[in-house]
């Protein structure tokens, strides 16, 4: 290498990053594929110069150097295009000439991802492939008395309540009096979460909403919808579809002009409204729509100039504190629809859950509440917020049911929980985890991208790129050359077909244990788990 | 599974009956326990309606105990039972100093409260002798209510019958629930037998409730008072019961409404729906998810039968204007009424509730989807 070639302190060789790609000279035809669909353009074509030693025969000619040239793929190093490991190389690639490979060792990169003194953001998740939720057994499988049931032929009812749930005696009272009653909707139990249309892309959009359109009308099953902060298309707001949807409003108000302009023309109310002050994937931060994705549509419905980052406040700035925002927001959007309409806050799993939750049993406004555990999360968010933030989902949620329990309020305010749901890809186990922890509802957010749009995005830092709006396979991109290649037509199948198979699979949990007329909210004692600390931890059995 | 039968009759009836029909049924339970429960007392306890009974079983000691904390709280006795046992229970029953049924007169200071006020202090003096002998092992208390005798024990039910010598004319009833216990807790716990009685309210059941956790937990913190010592899946069943009855001021025909709620689409259809969806809502904690059939006595010693759709033999009730039984089996049936006509009995399906009212000449059926009987 020459003395003089430019070697700083951030120069790194293939070596050191996380993916290295192996590009097969022999096969490889220099279509281009490759080079064209990579969103990181970590590949490029490059030249590499060949010598042969021509040794000819007889003694008198001496061997000779031959040079030629010839054409190539070369990885750059450069830290701000390193492979991302996306695959979609060898997904474009005809003679599968192209395939990355994960380093085998800690790659270097992640010293260097900071240039320019910015800390890196991504999309995506928290890159750590231990889940709780995975080791919880069901082992409570009902034998004693009766055969348990049979989850292929009995029927199932499988609902559960989103809105506070009155007393007996209280929701009798008021029957009889005819007096006001909170509002209650009657919901399939795995919600997709909020992923706003600005985070995701208008294919991606349209396809989960058709898919949930799709599950309600024809299959029967109540599936709702979230939308995110950030808004909501003008003609759903205006369309029969909305009552599927939960309006979220965050600090950033965005989009939330456009949403009270509709109300006057609103044909349904729409499912239910989150207010978000927190959230799994960056607890205590706020919202992050990063410039590249901020096109025009989407600066229309936020109201907001194009191409500029939106970054919601982590707090509701117009209040004072999380009881004058219960107080006062809970009340005024409640107001809005004539308390017609469920309104609950969503909040990062943390150690102050608990005090929230408190707050909303003194409120018969409040409806609900969300509660996102550190492993939530598609969009934007700072590396270090994602990967060390936040609570985990399982014992958060836990100590909530059981501190409404000991209140006698367990299900009158019911609690959703998210954040890690199904990482592994063990939906309805995970779910089914939590519900019988004392989860009235699931949302899930990565889980629908990963099965109804083929994310790339693993837990072991693949991908990640949803943040600048370079999203390989057009799920989280709002440039229309890339989320054209997702139709949404297809994205609907899919979320049906993964529902449809996500309610086979928690039958199949439940139905052994006996339950089939109501979700198995609080039922801990199906639970186990083979660590001793986690059994105690969550009031379950421990099982070796 | 346990085994259940129950009675209800014009002319008072020896409980041994019940437990005959219990040995026909032997097949299904495996003699660890009898649970009997003995309302609409005829003989000496029939002069003495008003008069709280006590019925348990006691140590020398407890006993001592007993008769102290009762004369502290100036009851005093006005009748009691006693039985000269033989030396030797049968197999499998433990030997016991004093099976107990006495009844008090109420003291004084009650004069002047409100029956619900006399009620809920009956409550309280129970579970506070519960508690004195759980402290001490030396008593168990079943039951401390006006017209009622309970006994539990372990063993055989005939064998037990026969030892305690039930078939005293003091022990005849015009109401009688009893179980043959299949035993499926680790421990045997008297506690956990059926029936299980709470302010004139009691229920006996057989199946399993695989919601009993939830449920438990929300009675728990309900904070009425009897709620608490859950020995048995079932249990709650009497408490929830209790519930519907007491705390919602509803009539039995809802009782089915609350543990089994029909489908939102029979919902719709229902001349009571509104009402209905709000009671399926507000109680949904209260949904009871497992096979069970329920037979139970209201405090107006009606007796009635509710099963869960999931139960697959339902139950049965047969008789004839005077008299009327439930059984879980049709021998049972058999073996006490044989010259009742038998085209005449009723399996109730998952949606029925069948009720034999104090009069004893019908049996009444209510469905859940006919309109609710009582609406305010
Ligand atoms: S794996 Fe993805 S990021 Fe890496 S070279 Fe291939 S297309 Fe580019
Ligand atoms: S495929 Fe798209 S959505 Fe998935 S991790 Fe990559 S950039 Fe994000």
């Amino acid at each position: 290498m020459s003395p003089n070639r430019p070697i700083t302190p951030s120069t790194l060789s293939p070596k050191d990053l996380p993916w290295q790609i192996d590009w097969n000279k022999s096969k490889c035809t220099l279509c281009g594929q490759c080079t064209t669909v990579c969103p990181v353009k970590a590949i490029e074509l490059g030249v590499f110069r060949k010598r042969k030693v021509k040794t000819p025969i007889g003694l008198m000619t001496p061997p000779e150097n031959e040079y030629s040239i010839f054409y190539g793929i070369r990885q750059k190093t450069d830290p701000a295009f390193s492979c991302i490991g996306c695959g979609m190389c060898s997904m474009v690639c005809p003679n599968g000439a192209i395939m990355p490979r994960r380093n085998d060792e800690k790659d270097k990169l992640c010293f260097h991802k900071n240039a320019g003194g910015k800390p890196r953001t991504r999309g995506g998740r928290r890159n750590d492939n231990d889940s709780l939720l995975d080791r919880i057994k069901f082992i409570r499988i009902s034998m004693l008395t009766d055969p348990a049931l049979d989850a292929g032929r009995h029927e199932f009812d499988l609902r559960t309540l989103l809105g506070r749930v009155l007393p007996p005696e209280e929701g009798l009272k008021t029957f009889r009096e005819q007096g006001w009653a909170p509002p209650v909707r009657e919901i399939y139990p795995l919600i997709i979460g909020g992923m706003s249309f600005g985070a995701l892309s208008p294919n991606m959009w349209e396809g989960l909403q058709m898919g949930v359109a799709y599950l309600n009308e024809e299959m029967g099953m109540p599936v709702r919808i979230c939308t995110g902060e950030g808004g909501c298309p003008p003609r759903l707001l205006r369309s029969r579809f909305l009552k599927y949807v939960i309006l979220q409003v965050a600090s950033g108000y965005f989009g939330w002009d456009e949403i009270i302009h509709a109300l006057p023309h609103m044909k349904e109310d729409p499912c239910a409204i989150e207010i978000k002050y927190g959230q799994g994937a960056k607890p205590g931060d706020g919202g992050l729509l990063m410039w590249h994705k901020v096109n025009k549509l989407i600066a229309a419905i936020r109201g907001v100039p194009a191409g500029v980052s939106l970054p919601s406040p982590p707090t509701h700035q117009t209040q004072y504190s999380i009881e004058e925002s219960v107080a006062k927001m809970i009340q005024s959007m409640s107001m809005a629809w004539g308390f017609r309409v469920p309104v609950y806050p969503k909040i990062s799993a943390s150690s102050t859950s608990l005090a929230v939750l408190n707050n909303l049993t003194r409120n018969p406004y409040a409806s609900g509440l969300a509660i996102d555990g550190e492993d939530g999360g598609t969009g934007a968010a700072y590396n270090v917020s994602m990967n060390h933030m936040g609570h985990p989902i399982a014992s958060n949620i836990r100590d909530a049911y059981l501190n409404l329990a000991r209140l006698g309020k367990q299900n009158e305010i019911p609690i959703f929980a998210g954040g890690g749901v199904g990482k592994n890809g063990n939906l309805a186990a995970n779910a089914a985890a939590l519900i019988m922890l004392g989860a009235s509802g699931i949302q899930i957010g990565k889980y629908i991208m990963q099965a109804a749009a083929g994310c790339l995005g693993s837990e072991s830092d693949r991908c990640n790129v949803c943040n600048i709006g370079v999203c390989p396979k057009g799920i989280t991109s709002q440039d229309p050359r890339i989320y054209r290649r997702l139709d949404p037509e297809k994205v609907a199948e899919r979320v049906v077909e993964t529902y449809l198979s996500f309610d086979t699979e928690l039958k199949k949990i439940i139905a052994p244990l006996g339950r089939s007329t109501s979700l198995p909210i609080g039922m801990s004692d199906a639970l186990g788990i083979n660590d001793k600390a986690a059994a105690d931890r969550l009031s379950i059995k421990y099982v070796v | 599974m346990c085994r259940l039968f129950a009675l209800t009759s014009q002319e008072p009836v020896s409980p041994m009956q019940a437990i005959k029909a219990l040995d026909v049924m032997r097949e299904g339970h495996d003699g660890s326990g009898v649970g009997l429960f003995l309302s609409g007392l005829s003989g000496p306890f029939e002069d003495l309606k008003d008069c709280p009974v006590l019925s348990g079983i006691f140590t020398t000691p407890g006993i001592r105990r007993l008769d102290q904390f009762m004369m502290d709280h100036d009851f005093m006795t006005k009748y009691k039972t006693s039985t000269r046992l033989s030396e030797d229970p049968p197999t499998g029953t433990p030997k016991r100093d004093v099976y107990l049924a006495r009844a008090y007169e109420k003291p004084e200071a009650w004069k002047h409260l409100s029956p619900e006020k006399q009620e809920e202090e009956m409550v309280r003096i129970r579970l506070q002798l519960r508690r004195m002998g759980e402290a001490n092992n030396d008593m168990t208390v079943f039951s401390f209510w006006p017209d009622t005798i309970m006994i539990k024990e372990l063993g055989d039910p005939l064998a037990v019958g026969n030892y305690l010598q039930l078939d005293r004319k003091e022990f005849d009833a015009r109401v009688v629930l009893a179980q043959g216990r299949q035993n499926t807790n680790y421990a045997i716990n008297l506690y956990a037998c059926h029936p299980f009685f709470i302010q004139g309210i009691c229920t006996m059941t057989n199946g399993e409730n695989t919601a009993f956790l939830p449920i438990r937990e929300f009675l728990e913190s309900s904070n009425i008072l009897g709620y608490e010592g859950y020995q048995s899946d079932s249990e709650v069943f009497t408490h929830i019961l209790h519930f519907t009855l007491k705390r919602l001021g509803l009539d039995i025909d809802a009782y089915k409404h609350i543990i089994t709620p029909l489908k939102d689409r029979d919902l719709n259809n229902h001349p009571d729906g509104p009402f209905l969806k709000q009671l399926k809502e507000t109680c949904r904690k209260l949904i009871i998810d497992g096979p069970n059939c329920i037979i139970g006595c209201l405090p107006d010693k009606s007796l009635f039968m509710v099963q869960d759709s999931k139960k697959l033999r339902p139950g049965v009730v047969g008789g004839r204007p005077g008299m009327y039984a439930f059984s879980s089996e049709v021998c049972g049936l058999d073996a006490v009424l044989p010259d009742r006509d038998v085209t005449k009995d009723i399996q109730p399906m998952h949606l029925d509730t069948v009720i034999v009212p104090p009069t004893r000449q019908e049996i009444r059926i209510c469905r859940q989807t006919d309109p609710l009987h009582l609406q305010h």
